[in-house]
């Protein structure tokens, strides 16, 4: 492909994807241009398509042709929008307005009443985008989206990723011909260098200098990497980012082997993420026929091409020394460094290796400039950040925002705060190698330092938002399972740190807790911290420190009081019901599964503790609000 | 080996020709010893020893290598898996949602526990660590089919559709 190629494709898609993205009045002129009067783009990232989005979109196709407009209409399946708790999520321009929670019948009223005669179906839309006077806002207008900053997500939910025209159409693959054309090497990776970007998967060290090491290796055979696999329990950018938009993803590792001088890339992704994992051979497949990977791209003479491996479920590999081993074939075990991967990496030869969303922002760095991106974030952390937003909280979905934002406004702005009235208490960031933010944290600015200083990480990105019904010492108890689980078993720290971690926070929740145990607890985790051979050893024992850090109080009611003051730790509950308000409906009683409540009709019920089971069935059954749990 | 006893080895002539092919593809890919895993558990469900003697002698590795890289990696199950097989997000977005109790439900209703099969074969359950879909939290998955935003209540039920007809719950 030549670089006139490139931008005949560019500009024959260019107002189509315009369309989508600017504001309704401008885009409606716009859209007579393009051909069809109308797009209508579909949520085909993986939340949506297991709310149904496969089935909205097959009955969508079919009423278009049922309603004779299918050549008026460009249908789009797209990545994801980010609202993944809306979903199956439909979007039509150049309006701009927002279907949400689709269904396949709801999308044929769709069809017939907005797109052929004109008239939006206002009672289907994302009830927020309607005003109570009945006007309507566009998607860009809501509260979830209004504060975001889009970099890395900025194509995600606005073109068709197995379309390769549609990338192009938004600069796709400019930023490569112009590395290959016009600049050095060094030019290359001073760029990323300005822009200040650091590494999104979890330790934050600056891309660039990566790049720099890694060119600085004499070697004859380099390779890039890209670490895909995406184990933080709770983080899904890095697969949104590949279901939406995997072209930037193989642009960006073009242009760091260009930098560092290598020519074969590998993608290391999970195989739990089937969709992920299609889009982007299909991509890749799309790129090697238009010549953009494969020999002498852009007839520069640069030969580049990306294979695809696929991980088998062991967290450890997200570790880079670990990944590196298991594309080698072996038991994905880390290994010491030095060596840095930069020296010798896979293979045994000089490799970068960058995380999905840190290879997202890549193209856009290179063509907008160092001091574009710098513009965005702190002091030290430049940029944007996409977090995974989940838990208790009204929003579930994607958000990306400049470095800096605070977590009020992630938490209480666009994720629109926490449901049914409850209280926010805590938010845990960096999976289980991060801590728990308390409530009175809430203003603290999101940047690298600041979760560090707070005995947390920025990690992956994912935000799991806890409210009062969360007890810190179950969620301790919760990510150090996780760990034991996940431990390969190389070092003797991470391997039996995490076992007695554990072991020490199942006897206080069951109640046997003593208070020295808090001191052991402490003890062992510093002494994981600093042995432990690599970073998920190091890091198990964060979640244990963060939650006694604020909320040793809850762990000394489970020692002192033996009581779970979130009612979570099944040892240190037990429900009741209360006589008063029992109406002796002996709805419990039936649907008890140990039979342990007796009693007989209209009068009240008692439970048999030494039964119970402390299941909760007879609490969400009973009408009379009679049971407590205590 | 108790394992072996109870589940006979049952290969046919055409998944060992298909494991051969396999073989061949990755001989000589650096680290090809994954992706033969990965596609050798595709023809048989799983990876009895017989398959990971195949591989090794396939591919000029030690037993033990292969050994040590299939129990290594929690995709890969050295025991048959059900015909649908379950598996309950415990990530968590899930776990703060109670998905624990959505894997108490599905035990109690098959009479198994998380890594064991039904002695029917028709099920087993496995719990992972996020599918990605956080915003339907909770969610468990029976094959390729996602169920979310679950209450243990409605686990009989979507059972009881696979054990009548064999297909996916609307």
């Amino acid at each position: 492909m030549t670089i006139n190629e490139l931008n005949e494709i560019r500009k024959s898609k260019s107002d189509l994807i315009k369309v989508r993205r600017i504001i309704a009045s401008e885009a409606e002129k716009l859209a007579e241009k393009t051909g069809y009067r109308k797009q209508v783009l579909v949520c085909g990232g993986t939340g949506c398509q297991s709310s149904g989005s496969k089935k909205v979109l097959a009955a969508l196709e079919d009423e278009l042709k049922a309603q004779g407009i299918e050549d008026e209409i460009l249908v789009v399946r797209t990545g994801c929008f980010g609202l993944c708790s809306l979903g199956p999520i439909m979007i039509v321009y150049p309006e701009g307005v927002f279907y949400a929670q689709a269904t396949p019948e709801g999308v044929r009223r769709v069809v017939k009443e907005h797109l052929k005669e004109g008239n939006i179906c206002k009672d289907l839309l994302y009830k927020e985008t309607v005003h109570e006077d009945g006007s309507i806002i566009s998607l860009a207008e809501t509260n979830f989206y209004k504060k975001q900053r889009r970099i890395a997500l900025r194509n995600c939910g606005v073109i068709d990723p197995e379309n390769i025209e549609e990338y192009i159409g938004t600069h796709g693959y400019e930023a490569l011909h112009k590395v290959l054309t016009s600049m050095s090497q060094d030019d290359v990776i001073k760029e990323v260098l300005d822009s200040g970007i650091r590494g999104r998967g979890g330790a934050g060290f600056p891309t660039g200098k990566k790049w720099m090491f890694a060119k600085a290796s004499q070697n004859d055979v380099k390779y890039v990497a890209c670490n895909a696999d995406e184990g933080d329990p709770g983080a899904f950018m890095d697969r949104s980012i590949l279901e939406g938009d995997p072209h930037a993803i193989i642009e960006a590792m073009a242009i760091a082997a260009y930098a560092i001088g290598a020519h074969q890339g590998f993608v290391y992704v999970r195989a739990e993420y089937p969709v992920a994992v299609h889009r982007l051979s299909v991509a890749l497949d799309q790129a090697r026929e238009r010549g953009l990977l494969g020999k002498d791209i852009f007839g520069t003479g640069f030969d580049f091409d990306i294979e695809i491996r696929l991980g088998a479920g062991a967290f450890v590999c997200g570790e880079e020394t670990a990944l590196m081993t298991s594309i080698e074939g072996h038991r994905g075990e880390p290994r010491p460094r030095p060596p840095f991967p930069a020296v010798k990496g896979l293979f045994g030869k000089p490799t970068v290796l960058n995380n999905v969303e840190t290879l997202a922002n890549i193209a856009q760095i290179i063509r907008k400039g160092a001091a574009w991106y710098a513009s965005m974030g702190t002091e030290t952390s430049k940029g944007t950040k996409v977090f995974a937003l989940g838990g208790k909280i009204t929003n579930v979905g994607l958000v990306e925002v400049p470095m800096g934002t605070t977590l009020r406004e992630v938490v209480e702005e666009i994720g629109g705060g926490i449901p049914n009235g409850k209280k926010f208490k805590a938010a845990q960031t960096g999976g289980p190698s991060g801590g728990c933010i308390p409530a009175k944290y809430i203003d603290t600015p999101i940047d690298y330092e600041h979760l560090v200083a707070l005995g947390s990480m920025m990690g992956s990105g994912g935000l799991i938002v806890m409210d009062e019904d969360t007890c810190m010492v179950d969620i301790s108890k919760f990510y150090l399972e996780f760990t034991v689980d996940e431990s390969c078993g190389k070092c003797t720290p991470c391997r039996v740190g995490t076992k007695r971690l554990l072991q020490i926070l199942e006897k206080i929740t069951s109640g046997k807790g003593e208070m020295e145990d808090i001191d052991k607890l402490e003890e062992l985790a510093t002494h994981m911290k600093s042995s432990s051979l690599c970073a998920l050893g190091q890091s198990a024992p964060n979640p244990v420190l963060s939650t006694l850090k604020s909320f040793r109080d809850e762990y000394e009611a489970h020692i002192k009081d033996k009581k779970c003051p979130a009612g979570v730790c099944k040892s240190l509950l037990s429900y009741e019901i209360v006589a008063d308000k029992c109406k002796g409906c002996t709805l419990c009683a039936r649907n008890c599964p140990v039979k342990a409540i007796n009693g007989t009709v209209k009068q009240p019920h008692v439970i048999d503790q030494s039964k119970c089971i402390k299941c909760g069935v007879c609490m969400s059954n009973c009408k009379f609000n009679a049971i407590i749990k205590k | 080996m108790s394992e072996k006893t109870l589940n006979e080895f049952k290969g046919t002539a055409e998944q060992e020709a298909a494991l051969k092919d396999v073989i061949a593809k990755h001989h000589d890919q650096p680290g090809g010893l994954m992706p033969v895993l990965q596609e050798a558990q595709g023809i048989y469900g799983y990876l009895p020893l017989e398959v990971q003697q195949m591989v090794a002698d396939g591919l000029g590795v030690s037993l033990s290598e292969v050994y040590g890289v299939a129990t290594f990696y929690s995709q890969f199950s050295l025991t048959p898996k059900g015909k649908h097989q379950i598996s309950v997000c415990l990530g968590t977005a899930c776990y703060v949602k109670g998905s624990d109790k959505i894997l108490e439900a599905v035990e109690n209703q098959l009479g198994i526990k998380s890594g064991e099969c039904t002695p029917d074969g028709l099920f087993s359950i496995d719990s992972c660590r996020c599918v990605g879909a956080c915003g339907l939290a909770p969610v468990m998955t029976i094959g390729e089919e996602v169920y979310g935003k679950l209450v243990p209540d409605q686990v009989k039920k979507i059972l009881d559709s696979y054990r009548t007809e064999g297909g996916a719950a609307e």
